[in-house]
């Protein structure tokens, strides 16, 4: 028996129209962690179905050989049993239930009468929470954990169902640098205990810091699985894998012109809406200036959207203070509507619960916060709509069959397009775009640079809050960092490092409450 | 681009829609097979007279239900309108119009009360609804101090009873009848030629001419047959001539302007339509005091039409109306949903109810029969989209 803990062979998987897996194959051995890249819609979300039994046997060809053994799942059900738990991106907790209720939600202990047996229950859920590094208490509701957290805990959940083969779906995505850290090394505790991991994952810094090798798939099909130990396995490498080119530089280039101050907030302050002591942002003071990018680079908690939000239209928090210049005049901003006229526009880093309307078509996500521009005495020139929304389909280059297409069916990259397409048509003097490249691919991300650059090149400006260091040091100006609900520094992007803006990002923390 | 492939695009793109044409095409001639009395004159304009009040009501329920909220309290009102008209009409001895607009103030009054606990306080409209349900009825016990009001005889009476003939004479049947529809299937005809010239000139896919022309010939010949055995009744009744407006009048509104974009983007999602500007509170506001002003309007055709009021009037209207936004395709989560659906929605109970009647089916089973038609039109709409996502 060869060292594989899994054989997929030659899988491919059609749906009507488009083949997803084309003769894909996959090798993973026993005891590694083997982590799977490719640009959104590669296949490897169907590719982790096929494994996990949601497509079942006979809806796909080629063979799975799970521990040598010819696998024919029907459900995941079967794939449990055989030791395969998936982890999705999104968590599938229950928020109201405890810690304990969720790690044994439909594996529920039964005790004496088919009653679940809550002691057994809690002590078990102890263990599993102390081998995942976590010293919560079973009976804690989830909803008071953070996401961090609720992610460890379905680890814990997938070894309550003795996993041999841990599938995790971008497990860092909604992640700061330090949960995701912590996660990394449990990942690399568990192989140390002799299970295996496949990771899917965007980001390339960790899967240079994780995985043992990785299988780059591009267009349904396998480029190549490649060791992690060989030198020759650069992050170029892989990018070139994925997407299909040389990407010789990820960032877009672009000359500055940089011309006079279009937005200046001062001591801004923000509370938080129901915890009426705590401070949320805490004068903070940036400024932009026309054709300028200015990144607003923060950790996870520090305040960078909430300090967002609340100058959008007061749309998060209480007892706003501060003041907000356009073009060294003093606005008042007291919602959603003034913020528009105003020419502001914010794009959310949620795009699913914030920003995008997912059970309409692109035309109409794209006109929902412009209808003042399409409209006449409350009348929607419906024509125009179509056309408007057919040229910014074009000038963005959405990948969708018409604009009259479901926005919740699009790919994440697309849907991010239609986010700016919506602001973009608001014709804003200062966009603020919160996280627009989260959990999209590479190619995607490029485009979206491009839109940026487009922006200030037509003397707009834009902010750009994001938790991606390099990002911000490849496309702005100028970038402030946030601490805690505190600027802590202001930057030019060409003397900054990584490093150096790591530093002012965690600033300061005794100093708060 | 052939004739056919048209067809065929254009049902396959709203199978929903069309499905839910269909069984009103399949339902009514199941019941003129059954029953020969079914589509004669007098039964036509029976049918539209027994149920314009819920098709009313359903006008306002579902844009409700498209922005994500619910109604129950509509019964009620009906009757509390109807009991303020009466008091006003016919203890009082006031003119018709003084009736009708009382009625209209206080549906305004109540909607708006409602509608300020649920924009601006924040409770769920089931809950203010359900108290609603509940003051209201109240109410109206307390205005007719528990006894019924009757007649209300002249004009107001007229409103839901009466009919516009006999302007023109005719051997037989109405000629003002089949000249009113006329106007409007040409009126029809202009306007969806019109929008085909603008869909041309934005450069849209639009239909084949000979498909677009047998369109307009088709919908003419089903009015204008339906016009015909009108007038060979009673004429145009009142009550179709202003359901009609309100039809027409809802749909431009929920189609084509801000506000309607604005119901359909809070029901879809309610955080993205705030962070695009949409003032929330105001549209679900006026949504609810919209929904006030049509339940005075069904209040005034239902009294008119029993010529009196009842303390017990409206019963369970509500939940003829719910149902007939959920048949017509609105979806429970909020979002989706249409008035045009909501009146087909409508019309299939009505013509079941009317249909069952006829045949002298009891009235238990004919709500089992309702009930089973409600559960069967969602669990398509779910089969539907189920289909579709697994594409």
């Amino acid at each position: 028996m060869s060292n594989n803990i899994l054989e997929m062979r030659s899988i491919t998987k059609t749906f009507p129209g488009v083949k997803a897996l084309q003769d894909v194959t996959l090798e993973v051995e026993r005891g590694e962690i083997h982590a799977i890249c490719g640009e959104n819609g590669a296949g490897k979300s169907t590719l982790m179905k096929v494994l996990s039994g949601v497509y079942p046997h006979g809806t796909y060809t080629g063979d799975i050989y799970f521990e040598g053994e010819h696998a024919k799942f029907g459900t995941i059900n079967d794939s449990e049993a055989k030791g395969i738990v998936i982890i999705h991106q999104e968590l599938a907790l229950i928020p109201y239930l405890s810690v304990a209720e969720n790690i044994f939600l439909g594996n529920e202990q039964r005790g004496r009468g088919g009653m679940i047996d809550w002691n057994h229950t809690n002590s078990e859920a102890a263990k599993l929470l102390a081998r995942v590094g976590l010293r919560e208490n079973p009976t804690t509701p989830i909803n008071q954990l953070g996401v961090g957290k609720q992610q460890l805990i379905e680890i814990a959940k997938a070894l309550s169902k003795k996993v041999k083969l841990l599938i995790l779906d971008e497990p860092t995505a909604a992640l700061n640098d330090t949960d995701s850290a912590h996660l990394l090394d449990l990942l690399r505790h568990l192989k140390g205990q002799g299970i295996t991991s496949i990771m899917i994952s965007h980001k390339l810094n960790e899967i240079a810091d994780i995985a043992d090798r990785t299988t780059i798939i591009r267009d349904g099909r396998t480029i190549e699985t490649i060791d992690m130990k060989d030198p020759a396995s650069t992050q170029d490498r892989i990018i070139k894998g994925m997407v299909g080119r040389d990407l010789e530089q990820r960032y877009p280039h672009r000359t500055p012109e940089i011309g006079e101050e279009v937005l200046r907030v001062e001591n801004w302050t923000v509370h938080h809406p129901t915890q009426h002591d705590r401070v949320v942002v805490r004068d903070a003071s940036f400024n932009v200036k026309a054709g300028e990018v200015v990144g607003i680079a923060g950790l996870m908690g520090a305040g960078r959207t909430e300090l967002a939000m609340s100058i959008f239209g007061r749309s998060y928090g209480r007892d706003i203070s501060g003041e907000i210049y356009l073009r060294g005049e003093r606005i008042q901003v007291r919602n959603v509507s003034e913020a528009i006229s105003h020419g502001l526009a914010y794009a959310t880093e949620d795009r699913k619960r914030y920003g995008l309307n997912l059970i309409e078509d692109i035309r109409r996500n794209i006109s929902s916060a412009g209808l003042g521009k399409l409209s006449k005495r409350g009348w929607v020139n419906g024509n125009e709509e179509l056309k408007i929304a057919g040229e910014y389909r074009e000038s963005l280059n959405i990948k969708a069959p018409s604009v009259l297409s479901v926005v919740g069916k699009l790919s994440g990259g697309n849907q991010q397009k239609v986010v700016l397409s919506k602001w973009l048509y608001t014709d804003p003097d200062v966009l603020i775009v919160d996280e627009p490249t989260r959990g999209i691919d590479v190619g995607a991300k490029y485009e979206i640079y491009t839109i940026i650059n487009r922006m200030v090149a037509a003397g707009k400006a834009v902010v750009v809050i994001s938790s991606e260091l390099p990002e911000l040091l490849g496309i702005c100006d100028r970038i402030y960092t946030l601490a805690f609900g505190r600027m802590t520094g202001e930057v030019p992007a060409g003397g900054a490092t990584q490093e150096s803006l790591m530093e002012l990002m965690t600033m300061e923390k005794d100093q708060v409450q | 681009m052939t004739g056919i492939a048209d067809v065929r695009e254009l049902v396959t793109r709203n199978l929903r829609q069309s499905g839910i044409f269909i069984a009103f095409i399949a339902i009514v001639v199941l019941f003129s097979l059954l029953n020969p009395n079914f589509l004669s004159p007098g039964n036509l304009t029976n049918i539209v007279l027994q149920y314009s009040y819920i098709l009313i009501l359903a006008i306002g329920m579902v844009i409700v239900i498209i922005a994500g909220h619910i109604d129950l309290s509509v019964g009620s009102l009906v009757a509390l309108t109807g009991a303020v008209s009466a008091t006003v009409v016919i203890a009082n001895g006031n003119p018709w119009w003084m009736g009708v607009l009382a009625a209209m103030v206080v549906g305004l009054l109540a909607g708006a009360w409602q509608g300020f606990w649920v924009a601006f306080v924040g409770i769920p409209a089931f809950i203010v609804t359900l108290a609603g349900m509940l003051v209201f009825r109240g109410l109206t016990y307390e205005v007719l101090d528990n006894i019924s009001l009757s007649p209300f005889g002249g004009s107001y009476y007229l409103i839901a009873n009466g009919f516009q003939n006999g302007l023109f004479g005719g051997p037989g049947y109405d000629v003002f009848t089949l000249v009113v529809f006329a106007i409007a299937v040409v009126g029809y005809a202009i306007s969806q030629f019109r929008a085909r010239q603008a869909k041309i000139a934005y450069q849209q896919a639009v239909e084949a001419f000979p498909l677009f022309i047998l369109k307009i010939v088709l919908v003419a010949a089903v009015v204008m047959w339906f016009a015909y055995q009108l007038a060979q009744s009673r004429g145009l009744p009142n009550v179709l001539i202003l359901l009609a407006a309100l039809i027409l009048i809802y749909t431009l509104v929920t189609q084509k302007t801000v506000f309607g974009r604005h119901v359909y983007a809070i029901g879809g999602n309610l955080s993205a339509a705030q962070l695009s500007g949409v003032k929330v509170r105001k549209v679900n506001f006026f949504i609810f005091v919209n929904i006030g002003f049509l339940a005075s309007i069904a209040g005034i055709v239902y009294s008119s039409r029993s010529n009196g009021a009842q303390p017990g009037a409206g019963n369970m209207f509500e939940l003829d109306a719910i149902a007939a936004c959920f048949i017509g395709g609105a979806a429970v989560t909020g979002g989706v949903g249409r008035v045009t659906g909501a009146m087909i929605g409508g019309l299939i109970m009505a013509v079941m109810s009317n249909g069952m009647q006829l045949m002298g089916v009891d009235q238990s089973a004919q709500q089992v029969v309702k009930g089973l038609v409600l559960l069967l039109a969602v669990a398509f709409d779910v089969y539907n989209k189920r289909r579709a996502g697994t594409r």
